[in-house]
């Protein structure tokens, strides 16, 4: 079945254009339902979770996030951004690990670890419905555009040229990251951006970057960039 | 792990409407099934059972078994027959067991 549904993916071009549609678009009435609302949302806990975190104070020595934050609107449709000293571009995961290990002195949450993604699904709530502006990155694009793996396949091969045609029976999205932080029901739980992609590179029998590897920060960089102006939809559901 | 239940119940309804109650429990729902990349089995560790009393009378109940996802969503209707209080239980393995309580003014 698998074969056949990659057959069909790699039967000829049909019409690309340059209408974006958010993953949103190409699901279930059913799970469209469970984003639309807050309370049938299980993305939510971590949204609260995070909220409990952002204002958790190990000790009264020690600092909490909300010591120095108040409103962070707008601010997750804004990364990945540049790092004005390494000259990266740093994601949101990476922002929160840099603010606690240079400010909090506290060590840094690992990638997918309860915490992280809880406060990264805090603070991109705060970033809904407000339009994606992120700058380029001509790496990310390079990446984007390369063939790789053992199927030899290009990221905009699927993503810019197939979309909306069949994979395993579901529709090929876009690939606009709009909604990270996801909820995603086949890993019945939430997951960043990064762990989606490395997703499909194993889809792709592609080497696998590890979590923060420049090379997926700059990737996740292009990748909003080619959806900017969309919604931020955080913490979105996916199939 | 914290123990979050998300309950939506109209706070307000006509004698004789058919309201809908939805709940969302924050739970693993761990198959028992499942090993590690080691070989390991993961412990079962799921909800067994969902009640909902409405002024103190059973009105749902719910058995869950392993093949339920995470984080499940339970949606029923139920008549509003008098102004009072839902109250709702989920209890499971590892003496998982939380309570929500809602409030509804029939007129």
């Amino acid at each position: 079945l698998r074969l056949l549904a990659f057959l069909v993916l790699l039967s000829p071009v049909s019409g690309f254009s340059e209408e974006r549609r958010s993953g949103y678009e190409f699901m279930s009435r059913e799970t469209r339902a469970m984003q639309d609302d807050d309370a049938a949302n299980p993305g939510m806990f971590w949204v609260l979770d995070g909220e409990a975190l952002f204002r958790r104070r190990e000790s009264s020595s020690k600092s909490a996030c909300m010591d120095c934050h108040s409103d962070l609107k707008g601010v997750a449709a804004r990364y990945p951004a540049r790092d004005a000293e390494s000259g990266r571009p740093m994601n949101l995961e990476q922002r929160i690990n840099a603010c606690r290990t240079e400010r909090m002195k506290e060590k840094p949450f690992a990638y997918e670890s309860r915490e992280l993604l809880s406060l990264t699904a805090f603070i991109a709530k705060q970033s809904r419905g407000m339009p994606i502006e992120v700058g380029k990155s001509e790496a990310g694009e390079a990446h984007y555009r390369q063939r790789q793996g053992q199927l030899n396949l290009s990221c905009a091969q699927c993503h810019d040229e197939r979309w909306d045609r069949k994979l395993a029976g579901t529709p090929v999205a876009q690939g606009h990251p709009t909604g990270y932080p996801i909820y995603r029901l086949e890993w019945q739980g939430l997951g960043s951006l990064q762990r989606r992609l490395r997703n499909c590179l194993s889809g792709m029998r592609a080497e696998l970057y590890p979590f923060g590897a420049p090379e997926l920060v700059e990737l996740e960089q292009y990748l909003m960039w080619r959806a900017r102006g969309m919604k931020i939809e955080s913490p979105a559901v996916r199939p | 792990m914290s123990r979050r239940a998300i309950v939506t119940v109209p706070k307000q309804a006509k004698r004789g409407e058919v309201i809908e109650v939805k709940t969302l429990a924050q739970h693993v729902m761990e198959t028992g099934f499942r090993r590690t990349q080691f070989g390991e089995e993961i412990p079962r560790d799921i909800i067994r059972t969902f009640v909902c009393t409405y002024n103190g009378e059973e009105v749902f109940r719910m058995e869950l078994h392993p093949a339920i996802a995470a984080n499940p969503l339970i949606a029923f209707s139920l008549v509003a027959s008098e102004s009072g209080t839902l109250e709702f239980r989920w209890s499971g393995d590892n003496g998982y067991a939380v309570t929500e309580k809602t409030e509804i003014t029939v007129v």
